[in-house]
């Protein structure tokens, strides 16, 4: 554990030694501000929630989570930095969990930073806080499934402009799932059972449950599921970078 | 006791075998010099022994912790300085440092001790809180040498230490590893013949990830043909002659060359490489020869490291 909060710390201050992390955070605080306002309807929808801002999160992350995420073990493997951090007696996994949690965090970070959504629509009017809760528990758990996704194929590539667009590429995959647009194309021919199966394997299908209030069970084992399996993978990833 | 143990130690890469079956143990108290050309396989040897490559085949302890077994019991113990001196370009030395630290599980009164000393060790001071971006080639591999002295280790593995400093730096390096070997076991890799003479207690040369040879520099140096040979400049080049068919008529004198400062010069090349110098010069003088100048020749570890290494380079005499 004391590794792992060892790794946590330098991931943690390297986002900030670099110009990065403001740009990220910035860039996220402005489009969730600018989406919600301007598409999403906030004023036009005259209701106090937020739905008009959790709606946009899973395609905001689909930029943002990859550049968090892009430098993770990219930027190591090209350094020859990894070949420290693996030789110090700090195992495999407690390299993989410290750098998953720096980027979780991180992602935290910038969601805890869109707290004046919150204090405007309450402000503006009585919501349901334990929803908006929910969703704020949702959208962190989806930005942890998508982070798990863009640390694995970072331990993959030594170039992390790869690393950005095949995971964006993959993350895209995954989240329209389950929109409507490919469901219906599935469901002409593929039946419901495999239809149902597809969306079930999105992280729209699941935030979207979670954003009307409701955290189901299987909401929560699905992300946490598919942060356990990639983090499992970018174990592996690195693992075979050193041969094994 | 032997603190290194190297068993069989084999890297593959797809077809390509780096190292091949090297067994080697290195005990308390020695500095030993890695020596090979580029890509003979020392760099991977150094990578399989800390942990960060998986043998293909064989078996590395480190102060009787296996490797693979228990990577980080071992890891504990050594002290690495990778090829080409790795580090996080954005992190100052001092947060490199301490991050090293840390993970070796220092508390923070430790730490700071520890810091001190080994800026103090590689004299890296001025330069604590600059990105190690915009760092000289020099300080970058002392910033590197620091984090593998850090925790004082029993076993310090240096890749390269000596690589892109300046030659007071070298020197510097240098007597600092002669500081601390009496109580670690030290393994350098090296390219520089002279490094391994002036700090290395033992030297052992891989060529295609075999070793070709283990030795004292010593040894190695006499494996030079022209170990031991006598370099002669006779007072009168007329001589020449005559000098040559005594001294061939010596024993241990196996043959006798011309040298290469014109005429009057002349070099007796001994059988295995024995020692002929007293000999000669007696012989010389009952045959009453004038000599001006008469020196032992030592071998040459780069012509040893040559032949050994199968390098074509023309030079051997």
């Amino acid at each position: 554990m004391h590794s792992v909060w060892t790794v946590f710390r330098r991931e943690m201050g390297a986002y900030f030694t670099t110009p990065l992390a403001y740009i990220v955070l910035t860039v996220f605080l402005v489009m969730a501000g600018a989406l919600t306002f301007y598409m999403g309807g906030f004023f036009a929808r005259d209701q106090a929630d937020l739905n008009a801002f959790f709606t946009f999160h899973p395609w905001l992350y689909l930029v943002l989570i990859p550049a968090i995420a892009m430098r993770l073990w990219s930027e190591d493997l090209r350094s020859g930095a990894v070949e420290v951090l693996l030789t110090l007696p700090i195992t495999t996994g407690q390299a993989v969990l410290g750098k998953f949690l720096a980027a979780w965090v991180f992602a935290g970070i910038a969601l805890v930073l869109t707290a004046p959504m919150w204090i405007t629509v309450t402000y503006l009017g009585t919501p349901d806080h334990g929803v908006i809760l929910t969703g704020y528990i949702g959208s962190f758990l989806m930005a942890g499934g998508y982070l798990s996704i863009g640390a694995f194929i970072s331990a993959l590539t030594r170039n992390q402009v790869i690393a950005f667009v095949v995971t964006a590429a993959i993350c895209f995959l995954l989240t329209v799932a389950g929109s409507p647009l490919v469901l219906a194309a599935f469901s002409a021919w593929a039946g419901d059972e495999a239809t149902d199966f597809i969306a079930s394997l999105s992280f729209l299908t699941h935030f979207e449950d979670i954003m009307k209030g409701v955290l189901d069970l299987r909401d929560l084992v699905y992300f946490l599921s598919v942060m356990a399996l990639f983090l499992f993978a970018n174990w592996a990833a690195v693992e075979r970078v050193k041969g094994a | 006791m032997s603190m290194i143990e190297l068993h069989g130690l084999t890297k593959r890469f797809g077809q390509i075998t780096a190292v091949d079956g090297i067994d080697l143990s290195v005990p308390k108290g020695e500095v030993l010099g890695f020596l090979g050309p580029n890509g003979a396989g020392k760099s991977t040897t150094m990578k399989m022994v800390t942990g960060y490559l998986a043998p293909s085949a064989g078996r590395v302890s480190v102060c009787g912790h296996d490797v693979a077994a228990d990577p980080v019991a071992a890891q504990r113990r050594i002290g690495y300085l990778p090829e080409g001196a790795p580090a996080w370009p954005d992190m100052t030395p001092t947060a490199f440092l301490d991050f090293a630290a840390r993970a070796r599980g220092l508390d923070a009164k430790a730490r700071r001790t520890a810091i001190a000393r080994a800026a103090d060790l590689t004299s890296l001071q001025g330069v604590m809180r600059q990105p190690i971006d915009t760092l000289s080639k020099g300080f970058k591999r002392r910033v590197g040498l620091a984090q593998a002295l850090l925790h004082d280790p029993d076993v310090l593995i240096l890749d390269e230490p000596t690589d892109g400093l300046d030659p007071n730096q070298k020197q510097e390096v240098r007597r600092l590893i002669a500081e601390m070997s009496g109580q670690k076991a030290i393994v350098i890799s090296t390219h520089i013949l002279e490094e391994v003479e002036a700090i290395c207690s033992r030297a052992v040369v891989i060529a295609r990830g075999a070793i070709v040879a283990d030795g004292t520099p010593q040894d190695l140096e006499a494996r030079d043909p022209l170990h031991n040979a006598v370099e002669l400049i006779l007072t009168d080049s007329a001589d020449a002659a005559k000098a040559r068919n005594l001294l061939d008529g010596l024993a241990n004198v196996a043959r006798v060359k011309d040298g290469a400062e014109g005429p009057a010069s002349l070099i007796a090349v001994p059988v295995d490489a024995r020692a002929i110098a007293a000999a000669l010069a007696d012989a010389l003088r009952a045959a009453d020869i004038g000599v001006d100048r008469l020196s032992v020749r030592r071998g040459r570890l780069d012509t040893v490291f040559h032949t050994l290494t199968g390098y074509q380079g023309g030079q051997n005499a």
